[in-house]
Protein backbone atom coordinates (compact mmCIF):
# COMPACT_ATOMS: atom_id res chain seq x y z
CA UNK A 1 0.00 0.00 0.00
CA UNK A 2 0.92 3.61 0.31
CA UNK A 3 2.10 6.02 2.03
CA UNK A 4 0.61 10.21 1.90
CA UNK A 5 3.41 11.07 -0.79
CA UNK A 6 5.07 13.67 1.57
CA UNK A 7 3.73 15.83 4.29
CA UNK A 8 6.15 17.84 6.35
CA UNK A 9 9.48 16.97 4.75
CA UNK A 10 11.55 20.14 4.79
CA UNK A 11 13.80 19.85 1.62
CA UNK A 12 16.13 22.61 2.88
CA UNK A 13 19.42 22.07 2.02
CA UNK A 14 22.65 23.81 2.89
CA UNK A 15 25.13 22.88 0.29
CA UNK A 16 27.07 25.34 -1.85
CA UNK A 17 25.71 26.10 -5.09
CA UNK A 18 28.11 24.39 -7.36
CA UNK A 19 27.66 21.30 -5.44
CA UNK A 20 23.76 21.62 -5.85
CA UNK A 21 24.24 22.50 -9.78
CA UNK A 22 26.00 19.32 -9.99
CA UNK A 23 24.09 17.40 -8.18
CA UNK A 24 20.86 18.63 -10.42
CA UNK A 25 22.64 17.99 -13.70
CA UNK A 26 23.11 14.25 -12.83
CA UNK A 27 19.09 14.30 -11.99
CA UNK A 28 18.13 16.32 -14.85
CA UNK A 29 20.14 13.52 -17.04
CA UNK A 30 18.20 10.91 -15.41
CA UNK A 31 20.67 9.39 -13.82
CA UNK A 32 19.82 7.36 -10.75
CA UNK A 33 21.58 8.16 -7.25
CA UNK A 34 23.13 5.52 -5.34
CA UNK A 35 23.57 5.03 -1.66
CA UNK A 36 27.38 6.11 -1.70
CA UNK A 37 27.25 9.01 -4.06
CA UNK A 38 26.98 12.67 -2.69
CA UNK A 39 23.82 13.99 -2.35
CA UNK A 40 22.15 17.37 -0.73
CA UNK A 41 21.08 16.38 2.38
CA UNK A 42 17.75 17.97 1.97
CA UNK A 43 17.36 15.28 -0.70
CA UNK A 44 18.56 12.68 1.95
CA UNK A 45 16.12 13.92 4.66
CA UNK A 46 13.27 13.75 2.09
CA UNK A 47 13.66 10.84 1.11
CA UNK A 48 14.48 8.76 4.51
CA UNK A 49 11.29 10.78 5.71
CA UNK A 50 9.04 9.54 2.23
CA UNK A 51 10.48 5.86 2.39
CA UNK A 52 10.01 5.75 6.23
CA UNK A 53 6.12 7.00 5.86
CA UNK A 54 5.68 4.46 2.90
CA UNK A 55 7.61 1.88 5.01
CA UNK A 56 5.15 2.29 7.56
CA UNK A 57 2.05 2.51 6.36
CA UNK A 58 2.11 -1.00 4.70
CA UNK A 59 3.19 -2.19 8.15
CA UNK A 60 0.25 -0.31 9.68
CA UNK A 61 -2.11 -1.51 6.86
CA UNK A 62 -1.27 -5.19 7.50
CA UNK A 63 -4.11 -4.28 10.50
CA UNK A 64 -7.00 -3.14 9.54
CA UNK A 65 -6.74 -5.70 6.46
CA UNK A 66 -5.43 -8.43 9.07
CA UNK A 67 -9.14 -7.84 11.21
CA UNK A 68 -10.70 -10.04 8.88
CA UNK A 69 -8.33 -12.71 8.33
CA UNK A 70 -9.88 -15.13 10.93
CA UNK A 71 -13.19 -14.21 9.10
CA UNK A 72 -12.52 -14.36 5.63
CA UNK A 73 -15.58 -16.32 4.04
CA UNK A 74 -14.19 -18.95 2.31
CA UNK A 75 -11.14 -21.06 2.26
CA UNK A 76 -9.91 -19.51 -1.12
CA UNK A 77 -10.50 -15.77 0.22
CA UNK A 78 -8.89 -16.68 3.49
CA UNK A 79 -5.55 -18.20 1.54
CA UNK A 80 -5.54 -15.21 -0.28
CA UNK A 81 -5.93 -12.60 2.28
CA UNK A 82 -3.13 -13.86 4.68
CA UNK A 83 -0.85 -13.98 1.23
CA UNK A 84 -2.06 -10.17 0.69
CA UNK A 85 -1.21 -8.90 3.98
CA UNK A 86 1.75 -10.92 4.23
CA UNK A 87 2.79 -9.24 1.01
CA UNK A 88 2.45 -5.90 2.67
CA UNK A 89 5.01 -7.17 5.75
CA UNK A 90 6.93 -7.70 2.56
CA UNK A 91 6.93 -4.43 1.35
CA UNK A 92 7.82 -2.74 4.42
CA UNK A 93 10.63 -4.94 5.22
CA UNK A 94 12.04 -4.40 1.53
CA UNK A 95 11.22 -0.33 2.07
CA UNK A 96 13.08 -0.56 5.68
CA UNK A 97 15.69 -1.78 3.64
CA UNK A 98 16.18 0.64 0.85
CA UNK A 99 15.28 3.36 3.66
CA UNK A 100 18.66 1.87 5.63
CA UNK A 101 20.41 2.41 2.54
CA UNK A 102 20.49 6.35 3.37
CA UNK A 103 22.12 6.21 7.02
CA UNK A 104 18.60 5.47 9.20
CA UNK A 105 18.11 2.43 11.03
CA UNK A 106 14.86 0.17 10.69
CA UNK A 107 14.43 0.25 14.86
CA UNK A 108 15.17 4.36 14.38
CA UNK A 109 12.44 4.55 12.01
CA UNK A 110 10.15 2.11 14.49
CA UNK A 111 10.45 4.11 17.30
CA UNK A 112 9.17 7.32 15.26
CA UNK A 113 6.30 5.39 14.44
CA UNK A 114 5.52 4.11 17.91
CA UNK A 115 5.72 7.29 19.50
CA UNK A 116 3.90 8.93 16.77
CA UNK A 117 6.24 11.20 15.55
CA UNK A 118 6.46 9.33 11.84
CA UNK A 119 3.28 9.58 9.67
CA UNK A 120 1.99 6.75 8.01
CA UNK A 121 -1.07 7.47 5.68
CA UNK A 122 -4.20 8.39 6.87
CA UNK A 123 -6.27 5.97 4.89
CA UNK A 124 -5.48 2.67 7.50
CA UNK A 125 -6.89 5.25 9.99
CA UNK A 126 -10.86 4.10 9.13
CA UNK A 127 -11.81 1.09 10.53
CA UNK A 128 -13.10 -1.85 8.29
CA UNK A 129 -16.37 -2.78 9.09
CA UNK A 130 -17.49 -5.57 6.77
CA UNK A 131 -15.96 -7.76 4.60
CA UNK A 132 -16.51 -5.84 1.64
CA UNK A 133 -13.94 -3.51 2.86
CA UNK A 134 -12.08 -5.92 2.13
CA UNK A 135 -12.53 -5.84 -1.18
CA UNK A 136 -12.75 -2.41 -1.70
CA UNK A 137 -9.44 -1.35 0.11
CA UNK A 138 -7.86 -3.81 -2.32
CA UNK A 139 -9.68 -2.04 -5.52
CA UNK A 140 -9.67 1.53 -4.61
CA UNK A 141 -6.88 2.01 -2.15
CA UNK A 142 -4.01 -0.51 -3.45
CA UNK A 143 -5.09 1.20 -6.86
CA UNK A 144 -4.69 4.49 -5.39
CA UNK A 145 -1.25 3.08 -4.29
CA UNK A 146 -0.10 2.00 -7.78
CA UNK A 147 -1.17 5.40 -9.45
CA UNK A 148 1.38 6.75 -6.70
CA UNK A 149 3.79 4.20 -6.94
CA UNK A 150 3.95 3.69 -10.91
CA UNK A 151 6.00 6.89 -11.28
CA UNK A 152 8.02 6.21 -8.32
CA UNK A 153 9.54 3.17 -10.41
CA UNK A 154 11.15 6.02 -12.27
CA UNK A 155 12.19 8.02 -8.66
CA UNK A 156 15.64 9.25 -9.02
CA UNK A 157 17.11 7.71 -5.94
CA UNK A 158 17.68 3.69 -7.30
CA UNK A 159 17.15 1.53 -4.14
CA UNK A 160 13.84 3.03 -3.98
CA UNK A 161 13.44 2.82 -7.77
CA UNK A 162 14.01 -0.42 -7.80
CA UNK A 163 11.86 -1.82 -4.87
CA UNK A 164 8.54 0.09 -6.02
CA UNK A 165 9.11 -1.92 -9.68
CA UNK A 166 8.46 -5.08 -7.18
CA UNK A 167 5.92 -3.71 -5.52
CA UNK A 168 4.33 -2.33 -8.16
CA UNK A 169 3.62 -5.94 -9.54
CA UNK A 170 2.63 -7.50 -6.06
CA UNK A 171 0.28 -4.26 -5.60
CA UNK A 172 -1.74 -4.67 -9.24
CA UNK A 173 -2.09 -8.43 -8.45
CA UNK A 174 -3.98 -7.07 -4.97
CA UNK A 175 -5.99 -5.08 -7.03
CA UNK A 176 -7.41 -7.22 -9.22
CA UNK A 177 -7.96 -9.23 -6.26
CA UNK A 178 -10.18 -6.71 -4.48
CA UNK A 179 -11.95 -5.58 -7.38
CA UNK A 180 -12.91 -9.24 -8.08
CA UNK A 181 -14.04 -9.59 -4.41
CA UNK A 182 -16.21 -6.17 -4.90
CA UNK A 183 -17.50 -7.91 -8.64
CA UNK A 184 -18.55 -11.00 -6.24
CA UNK A 185 -20.77 -9.33 -4.04
CA UNK A 186 -22.00 -6.75 -6.95
CA UNK A 187 -23.41 -10.05 -8.40
CA UNK A 188 -24.58 -11.73 -5.06
CA UNK A 189 -27.28 -11.36 -2.61
CA UNK A 190 -29.40 -7.86 -1.92
CA UNK A 191 -27.49 -8.09 0.87
CA UNK A 192 -24.23 -8.59 -0.49
CA UNK A 193 -24.33 -5.80 -2.95
CA UNK A 194 -25.49 -3.84 -0.07
CA UNK A 195 -22.73 -4.31 1.52
CA UNK A 196 -20.60 -3.29 -1.44
CA UNK A 197 -21.99 0.09 -2.01
CA UNK A 198 -21.74 0.88 1.62
CA UNK A 199 -18.21 -0.30 1.62
CA UNK A 200 -17.85 2.43 -1.70
CA UNK A 201 -19.65 5.32 0.27
CA UNK A 202 -16.94 4.78 3.28
CA UNK A 203 -13.72 4.45 1.44
CA UNK A 204 -14.67 6.64 -1.64
CA UNK A 205 -13.11 9.74 0.08
CA UNK A 206 -10.76 8.63 1.87
CA UNK A 207 -9.28 6.67 -1.09
CA UNK A 208 -8.85 10.32 -2.65
CA UNK A 209 -7.43 11.77 -0.11
CA UNK A 210 -4.63 9.41 -0.06
CA UNK A 211 -2.80 11.17 -3.20
CA UNK A 212 -2.00 14.12 -0.58
CA UNK A 213 -3.30 17.81 -0.12
CA UNK A 214 -4.24 19.80 -3.48
CA UNK A 215 -1.59 21.22 -5.48
CA UNK A 216 -1.92 24.74 -4.08
CA UNK A 217 -1.33 23.44 -0.62
CA UNK A 218 0.90 20.97 -0.91
CA UNK A 219 4.38 22.63 0.11
CA UNK A 220 7.05 20.24 -0.97
CA UNK A 221 5.97 19.62 -4.44
CA UNK A 222 7.93 21.37 -6.35
CA UNK A 223 11.49 20.55 -4.89
CA UNK A 224 10.60 16.91 -4.88
CA UNK A 225 9.41 16.92 -8.01
CA UNK A 226 12.88 19.02 -9.40
CA UNK A 227 14.62 16.44 -7.52
CA UNK A 228 12.87 13.82 -9.72
CA UNK A 229 11.46 12.00 -6.12
CA UNK A 230 8.24 12.90 -7.48
CA UNK A 231 7.04 12.80 -10.93
CA UNK A 232 3.30 14.02 -10.83
CA UNK A 233 1.45 16.42 -8.85
CA UNK A 234 -0.81 15.25 -6.16
CA UNK A 235 -3.82 16.93 -7.94
CA UNK A 236 -2.90 14.95 -11.45
CA UNK A 237 -2.68 11.72 -9.76
CA UNK A 238 -5.90 12.32 -8.07
CA UNK A 239 -7.60 13.01 -11.66
CA UNK A 240 -5.92 9.73 -13.25
CA UNK A 241 -7.22 7.75 -10.34
CA UNK A 242 -10.82 9.21 -10.86
CA UNK A 243 -10.91 8.72 -14.57
CA UNK A 244 -9.62 4.92 -14.15
CA UNK A 245 -11.75 4.21 -11.60
CA UNK A 246 -15.02 5.69 -11.64
CA UNK A 247 -15.83 3.37 -15.41
CA UNK A 248 -15.07 0.55 -13.00
CA UNK A 249 -18.15 1.29 -10.37
CA UNK A 250 -20.07 1.83 -13.33
CA UNK A 251 -19.46 -1.53 -14.58
CA UNK A 252 -20.43 -2.87 -11.40
CA UNK A 253 -23.41 -0.70 -10.85
CA UNK A 254 -22.04 0.35 -7.97
CA UNK A 255 -22.54 4.52 -7.07
CA UNK A 256 -19.94 6.79 -6.47
CA UNK A 257 -20.91 8.60 -3.79
CA UNK A 258 -20.09 12.09 -5.10
CA UNK A 259 -23.12 13.69 -6.26
CA UNK A 260 -20.97 15.98 -8.39
CA UNK A 261 -19.28 13.70 -10.47
CA UNK A 262 -19.05 14.29 -14.35
CA UNK A 263 -17.65 13.69 -16.90
CA UNK A 264 -15.74 16.69 -18.44
CA UNK A 265 -15.44 16.47 -22.45
CA UNK A 266 -13.27 19.59 -23.03
CA UNK A 267 -10.69 18.17 -20.32
CA UNK A 268 -11.15 14.29 -21.19
CA UNK A 269 -11.77 13.52 -17.21
CA UNK A 270 -13.86 13.62 -14.60
CA UNK A 271 -15.04 16.70 -12.46
CA UNK A 272 -15.54 15.69 -8.99
CA UNK A 273 -16.93 17.68 -5.87
CA UNK A 274 -15.02 19.05 -3.39
CA UNK A 275 -12.75 17.15 -0.55
CA UNK A 276 -13.27 17.54 2.73
CA UNK A 277 -9.99 18.16 3.64
CA UNK A 278 -10.73 19.39 7.59
CA UNK A 279 -11.19 15.73 7.39
CA UNK A 280 -8.32 15.36 6.16
CA UNK A 281 -5.87 17.14 7.86
CA UNK A 282 -8.13 15.83 11.41
CA UNK A 283 -6.73 12.16 10.51
CA UNK A 284 -3.36 13.47 9.45
CA UNK A 285 -2.88 14.89 13.19
CA UNK A 286 -4.24 11.77 14.93
CA UNK A 287 -7.78 12.55 15.41
CA UNK A 288 -9.30 9.72 12.91
CA UNK A 289 -11.33 7.24 14.71
CA UNK A 290 -8.61 4.43 14.74
CA UNK A 291 -5.43 6.41 15.03
CA UNK A 292 -5.15 5.86 18.63
CA UNK A 293 -5.95 2.12 18.08
CA UNK A 294 -3.28 1.65 15.19
CA UNK A 295 -0.46 3.25 17.39
CA UNK A 296 -1.53 0.88 20.16
CA UNK A 297 -1.67 -2.27 18.09
CA UNK A 298 1.70 -1.85 16.99
CA UNK A 299 3.10 -0.95 20.25
CA UNK A 300 1.74 -3.93 22.14
CA UNK A 301 3.14 -6.12 19.51
CA UNK A 302 6.48 -4.27 19.47
CA UNK A 303 6.16 -4.83 23.12
CA UNK A 304 5.07 -7.99 23.50
CA UNK A 305 7.76 -9.09 21.66
CA UNK A 306 10.50 -7.52 23.50
CA UNK A 307 11.39 -10.62 25.71
CA UNK A 308 11.74 -12.86 21.80
CA UNK A 309 13.44 -10.34 20.83
CA UNK A 310 16.33 -10.22 23.69
CA UNK A 311 16.57 -13.75 24.05
CA UNK A 312 17.41 -13.95 20.13
CA UNK A 313 20.24 -10.85 20.96
CA UNK A 314 21.31 -13.59 24.19
CA UNK A 315 21.29 -16.79 22.36
CA UNK A 316 23.31 -15.48 19.60
CA UNK A 317 25.45 -14.07 22.09
CA UNK A 318 25.85 -17.41 24.26
CA UNK A 319 26.98 -19.29 21.06
CA UNK A 320 29.67 -16.84 20.28
CA UNK A 321 31.06 -17.04 23.43
CA UNK A 322 31.12 -20.55 23.20
CA UNK A 323 32.66 -20.57 19.91
CA UNK A 324 35.36 -18.17 21.57
CA UNK A 325 36.05 -20.52 24.26
CA UNK A 326 35.83 -23.76 22.16
CA UNK A 327 38.52 -22.17 19.31
CA UNK A 328 40.33 -21.40 22.30
CA UNK A 329 40.55 -24.84 24.10
CA UNK B 1 -15.56 -44.95 1.38
CA UNK B 2 -16.95 -43.87 4.44
CA UNK B 3 -13.01 -44.25 6.76
CA UNK B 4 -11.44 -42.60 4.11
CA UNK B 5 -13.78 -39.94 3.99
CA UNK B 6 -13.60 -39.67 8.27
CA UNK B 7 -9.10 -39.82 8.09
CA UNK B 8 -9.31 -37.20 5.29
CA UNK B 9 -11.44 -34.93 7.23
CA UNK B 10 -9.34 -35.70 10.06
CA UNK B 11 -6.49 -34.66 8.90
CA UNK B 12 -7.70 -31.38 7.03
CA UNK B 13 -9.35 -30.11 10.32
CA UNK B 14 -6.16 -30.23 12.24
CA UNK B 15 -4.37 -28.31 9.47
CA UNK B 16 -6.93 -25.59 8.95
CA UNK B 17 -7.65 -25.33 12.77
CA UNK B 18 -3.51 -24.83 13.00
CA UNK B 19 -3.66 -22.47 10.23
CA UNK B 20 -6.01 -20.55 11.54
CA UNK B 21 -4.38 -20.64 14.78
CA UNK B 22 -0.79 -19.06 13.29
CA UNK B 23 -3.31 -16.11 10.95
CA UNK B 24 -3.91 -14.85 14.47
CA UNK B 25 -0.59 -13.94 14.79
CA UNK B 26 -0.32 -11.79 11.18
CA UNK B 27 0.29 -8.25 12.07
CA UNK B 28 1.16 -8.71 16.08
CA UNK B 29 4.28 -10.60 15.72
CA UNK B 30 7.63 -9.72 17.87
CA UNK B 31 9.44 -8.59 14.65
CA UNK B 32 8.80 -8.00 11.20
CA UNK B 33 11.03 -11.49 9.76
CA UNK B 34 7.93 -13.17 11.91
CA UNK B 35 5.02 -11.43 10.42
CA UNK B 36 5.87 -13.21 7.59
CA UNK B 37 6.98 -16.26 8.67
CA UNK B 38 3.85 -16.94 10.51
CA UNK B 39 1.80 -16.43 7.90
CA UNK B 40 3.98 -18.32 5.17
CA UNK B 41 3.61 -21.23 7.77
CA UNK B 42 -0.13 -20.99 8.45
CA UNK B 43 -0.77 -20.60 4.27
CA UNK B 44 1.14 -23.77 4.34
CA UNK B 45 -1.29 -25.73 6.52
CA UNK B 46 -4.15 -24.06 4.85
CA UNK B 47 -3.38 -24.72 1.49
CA UNK B 48 -3.13 -28.45 2.25
CA UNK B 49 -6.58 -28.15 4.35
CA UNK B 50 -8.10 -27.26 0.63
CA UNK B 51 -6.69 -29.89 -1.12
CA UNK B 52 -8.08 -32.57 1.63
CA UNK B 53 -11.28 -30.81 1.97
CA UNK B 54 -12.25 -30.81 -1.52
CA UNK B 55 -10.97 -34.20 -1.53
CA UNK B 56 -12.78 -35.46 1.26
CA UNK B 57 -16.20 -33.83 -0.18
CA UNK B 58 -15.35 -35.50 -3.54
CA UNK B 59 -15.19 -39.19 -1.52
CA UNK B 60 -18.43 -37.94 0.27
CA UNK B 61 -19.96 -37.56 -3.43
CA UNK B 62 -22.98 -35.31 -1.79
CA UNK B 63 -22.69 -32.40 -3.41
CA UNK B 64 -20.50 -30.64 -0.22
CA UNK B 65 -17.40 -28.81 -1.20
CA UNK B 66 -14.55 -27.80 0.82
CA UNK B 67 -16.43 -24.57 2.39
CA UNK B 68 -19.30 -26.70 3.63
CA UNK B 69 -17.06 -28.93 5.34
CA UNK B 70 -15.27 -25.77 6.63
CA UNK B 71 -17.83 -23.39 7.79
CA UNK B 72 -20.40 -25.53 7.93
CA UNK B 73 -19.50 -27.97 10.75
CA UNK B 74 -19.94 -27.51 14.31
CA UNK B 75 -17.34 -28.08 17.39
CA UNK B 76 -18.72 -31.53 17.87
CA UNK B 77 -18.44 -32.62 14.19
CA UNK B 78 -14.73 -31.46 14.03
CA UNK B 79 -12.24 -33.85 14.27
CA UNK B 80 -9.28 -31.88 14.74
CA UNK B 81 -6.25 -33.29 17.21
CA UNK B 82 -6.39 -30.82 20.37
CA UNK B 83 -2.80 -29.35 20.20
CA UNK B 84 -4.10 -27.38 16.97
CA UNK B 85 -6.85 -25.58 18.53
CA UNK B 86 -4.87 -24.77 22.06
CA UNK B 87 -4.92 -20.76 21.65
CA UNK B 88 -1.84 -19.05 20.65
CA UNK B 89 -0.48 -18.38 24.16
CA UNK B 90 3.13 -16.59 24.21
CA UNK B 91 5.58 -16.63 21.27
CA UNK B 92 7.29 -19.51 23.11
CA UNK B 93 3.41 -21.62 22.88
CA UNK B 94 2.72 -21.22 19.44
CA UNK B 95 6.52 -21.98 18.16
CA UNK B 96 6.35 -24.75 20.76
CA UNK B 97 3.23 -26.14 19.70
CA UNK B 98 4.05 -25.87 16.07
CA UNK B 99 7.39 -27.79 16.47
CA UNK B 100 5.19 -30.89 18.08
CA UNK B 101 2.86 -31.09 15.50
CA UNK B 102 5.46 -30.52 12.60
CA UNK B 103 7.90 -33.09 14.03
CA UNK B 104 5.23 -35.54 13.73
CA UNK B 105 3.58 -34.43 10.28
CA UNK B 106 6.92 -34.21 8.60
CA UNK B 107 7.97 -38.32 8.72
CA UNK B 108 3.75 -39.02 8.28
CA UNK B 109 4.30 -37.55 5.12
CA UNK B 110 7.53 -38.55 4.09
CA UNK B 111 5.88 -42.47 4.62
CA UNK B 112 2.77 -41.16 2.75
CA UNK B 113 4.23 -40.34 -0.37
CA UNK B 114 4.43 -44.45 -1.38
CA UNK B 115 0.46 -44.60 -0.41
CA UNK B 116 -1.83 -46.03 -3.01
CA UNK B 117 -3.75 -43.37 -3.12
CA UNK B 118 -3.20 -40.79 -5.45
CA UNK B 119 -4.27 -37.67 -3.77
CA UNK B 120 -2.54 -38.64 -0.37
CA UNK B 121 0.98 -38.91 -2.26
CA UNK B 122 0.10 -35.48 -3.97
CA UNK B 123 -0.17 -34.14 -0.67
CA UNK B 124 2.40 -35.99 1.37
CA UNK B 125 4.85 -34.73 -1.20
CA UNK B 126 4.57 -31.23 -0.91
CA UNK B 127 3.50 -31.25 2.90
CA UNK B 128 6.30 -33.55 4.19
CA UNK B 129 8.89 -30.33 2.53
CA UNK B 130 6.83 -28.01 4.40
CA UNK B 131 6.81 -29.64 7.48
CA UNK B 132 10.50 -30.02 7.60
CA UNK B 133 10.63 -26.25 7.23
CA UNK B 134 8.47 -25.81 10.05
CA UNK B 135 10.12 -27.99 12.39
CA UNK B 136 13.21 -26.06 11.72
CA UNK B 137 11.70 -22.82 11.88
CA UNK B 138 10.08 -23.37 15.39
CA UNK B 139 13.43 -25.82 16.52
CA UNK B 140 15.37 -22.72 15.94
CA UNK B 141 12.90 -21.05 17.98
CA UNK B 142 12.27 -23.13 20.77
CA UNK B 143 16.47 -23.50 20.95
CA UNK B 144 17.00 -19.62 21.08
CA UNK B 145 14.07 -18.62 23.39
CA UNK B 146 15.07 -22.13 26.07
CA UNK B 147 18.25 -21.04 25.83
CA UNK B 148 18.26 -17.11 25.68
CA UNK B 149 17.85 -15.18 28.74
CA UNK B 150 16.28 -16.07 31.69
CA UNK B 151 12.76 -15.17 31.05
CA UNK B 152 12.54 -16.83 27.84
CA UNK B 153 13.59 -19.91 29.60
CA UNK B 154 11.11 -19.65 32.18
CA UNK B 155 8.71 -19.00 29.31
CA UNK B 156 9.82 -21.67 27.11
CA UNK B 157 9.47 -24.42 29.97
CA UNK B 158 5.72 -22.92 31.02
CA UNK B 159 4.80 -23.97 27.42
CA UNK B 160 6.20 -27.34 27.85
CA UNK B 161 4.68 -27.68 30.84
CA UNK B 162 1.24 -26.34 29.14
CA UNK B 163 1.29 -28.30 25.90
CA UNK B 164 3.01 -31.60 26.25
CA UNK B 165 0.15 -33.50 27.78
CA UNK B 166 -1.48 -32.77 24.49
CA UNK B 167 1.28 -34.53 22.68
CA UNK B 168 0.44 -38.04 23.52
CA UNK B 169 -3.30 -37.71 21.12
CA UNK B 170 -1.01 -37.15 18.06
CA UNK B 171 0.10 -40.71 17.80
CA UNK B 172 -3.49 -42.32 18.55
CA UNK B 173 -5.37 -43.89 15.31
CA UNK B 174 -9.24 -43.41 14.75
CA UNK B 175 -11.22 -46.50 14.25
CA UNK B 176 -10.69 -44.79 10.61
CA UNK B 177 -7.44 -44.37 10.48
CA UNK B 178 -6.95 -47.60 11.74
CA UNK B 179 -8.79 -49.33 8.99
CA UNK B 180 -6.40 -47.24 6.29
CA UNK B 181 -3.41 -47.83 8.48
CA UNK B 182 -4.92 -51.80 8.06
CA UNK B 183 -5.30 -51.15 4.13
CA UNK B 184 -2.15 -49.72 3.40
CA UNK B 185 -2.89 -46.17 2.47
CA UNK B 186 -1.90 -44.16 5.35
CA UNK B 187 0.70 -44.62 7.65
CA UNK B 188 0.86 -46.05 11.33
CA UNK B 189 0.71 -43.09 13.57
CA UNK B 190 2.24 -44.64 16.20
CA UNK B 191 5.52 -45.52 13.57
CA UNK B 192 5.97 -41.86 13.94
CA UNK B 193 7.25 -42.15 17.85
CA UNK B 194 11.09 -42.95 17.11
CA UNK B 195 11.08 -40.09 15.16
CA UNK B 196 9.45 -37.55 16.96
CA UNK B 197 11.20 -38.66 19.99
CA UNK B 198 14.10 -37.99 18.30
CA UNK B 199 13.73 -34.78 16.84
CA UNK B 200 12.18 -33.25 19.89
CA UNK B 201 14.79 -34.70 21.93
CA UNK B 202 17.53 -33.33 20.15
CA UNK B 203 16.15 -29.64 19.92
CA UNK B 204 15.45 -29.87 23.95
CA UNK B 205 18.84 -30.74 24.94
CA UNK B 206 20.04 -27.79 22.97
CA UNK B 207 17.18 -25.84 24.61
CA UNK B 208 17.92 -26.96 27.24
CA UNK B 209 14.30 -28.01 28.56
CA UNK B 210 13.35 -30.74 29.88
CA UNK B 211 9.94 -33.34 29.03
CA UNK B 212 8.09 -33.49 31.80
CA UNK B 213 6.31 -36.58 32.60
CA UNK B 214 2.27 -36.78 31.79
CA UNK B 215 0.57 -38.39 34.51
CA UNK B 216 -3.32 -37.26 32.65
CA UNK B 217 -2.86 -37.26 28.92
CA UNK B 218 -5.43 -35.38 27.36
CA UNK B 219 -7.27 -36.62 24.22
CA UNK B 220 -10.41 -36.70 22.80
CA UNK B 221 -10.89 -34.28 19.46
CA UNK B 222 -10.71 -36.95 17.19
CA UNK B 223 -14.13 -38.09 18.48
CA UNK B 224 -15.25 -34.17 18.06
CA UNK B 225 -14.65 -34.00 22.04
CA UNK B 226 -12.97 -30.34 22.25
CA UNK B 227 -11.79 -27.88 24.15
CA UNK B 228 -13.75 -24.88 25.37
CA UNK B 229 -11.51 -22.49 22.61
CA UNK B 230 -12.64 -24.47 19.57
CA UNK B 231 -16.24 -23.63 19.94
CA UNK B 232 -15.20 -19.67 19.98
CA UNK B 233 -12.63 -20.29 16.82
CA UNK B 234 -15.17 -21.72 15.05
CA UNK B 235 -17.82 -18.90 15.81
CA UNK B 236 -15.75 -16.47 14.59
CA UNK B 237 -14.07 -18.19 11.26
CA UNK B 238 -17.84 -19.60 10.51
CA UNK B 239 -19.63 -16.04 10.96
CA UNK B 240 -20.17 -14.77 7.41
CA UNK B 241 -21.29 -18.15 6.11
CA UNK B 242 -24.09 -18.34 8.90
CA UNK B 243 -24.77 -14.87 8.79
CA UNK B 244 -25.70 -15.03 5.24
CA UNK B 245 -26.41 -18.80 4.50
CA UNK B 246 -26.10 -19.87 0.66
CA UNK B 247 -24.21 -16.63 -0.13
CA UNK B 248 -21.39 -16.96 -3.08
CA UNK B 249 -17.71 -15.36 -1.92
Amino acid sequence: MYSQGLIGADGATGETPEFLARFQARIDAEEKIEPNDAMPEGYRRTLIRQIGQHAHSEIVGMLPEGNWITRAPSLKRKAALLAKVQDEGGHGLYLYAAAETLGVSREQMTEELLSGKAKYSSIFNYPTLSWADIGVIGWLVDGAAIMNQIPLCRCSYGPYARAMIRVCKEESFHQRQGYEIVMTLARGTPAQREMAQDALNRWWWPSLMMFGPSDGDSQHSDQSMSWKIKRFTNDELRQKFIDATVPQAEFLGLTVPDPELRWNEEKGGYDHGPIDWAEFWRVVKGGGQMNVDRIRDRRKAWEDGAWVREAALAHAEKRRARRVAQAAE
Amino acid sequence: MPALFDAVLELADDHLILGHRLSEWCGHAPMLEEDLALPNMALDLIGTARTLYDYAAQLEGKGRSEDDLAFLRVEREYRNLLICERPNGDFAQTMLRQLYFAAFMEPYWAAAVDSPDAVIRGVAGKAMKEMAYHVRHAGEWVIRLGDGTEDSAARMQAAVAELHRFTGEIFEESAASAALVAEGVLPARAGMRPAWDRVIGMIFAEAMLEAPEVPYPQTGGRRGLHGEHLGHLLAEMQYLQRAYPGATW
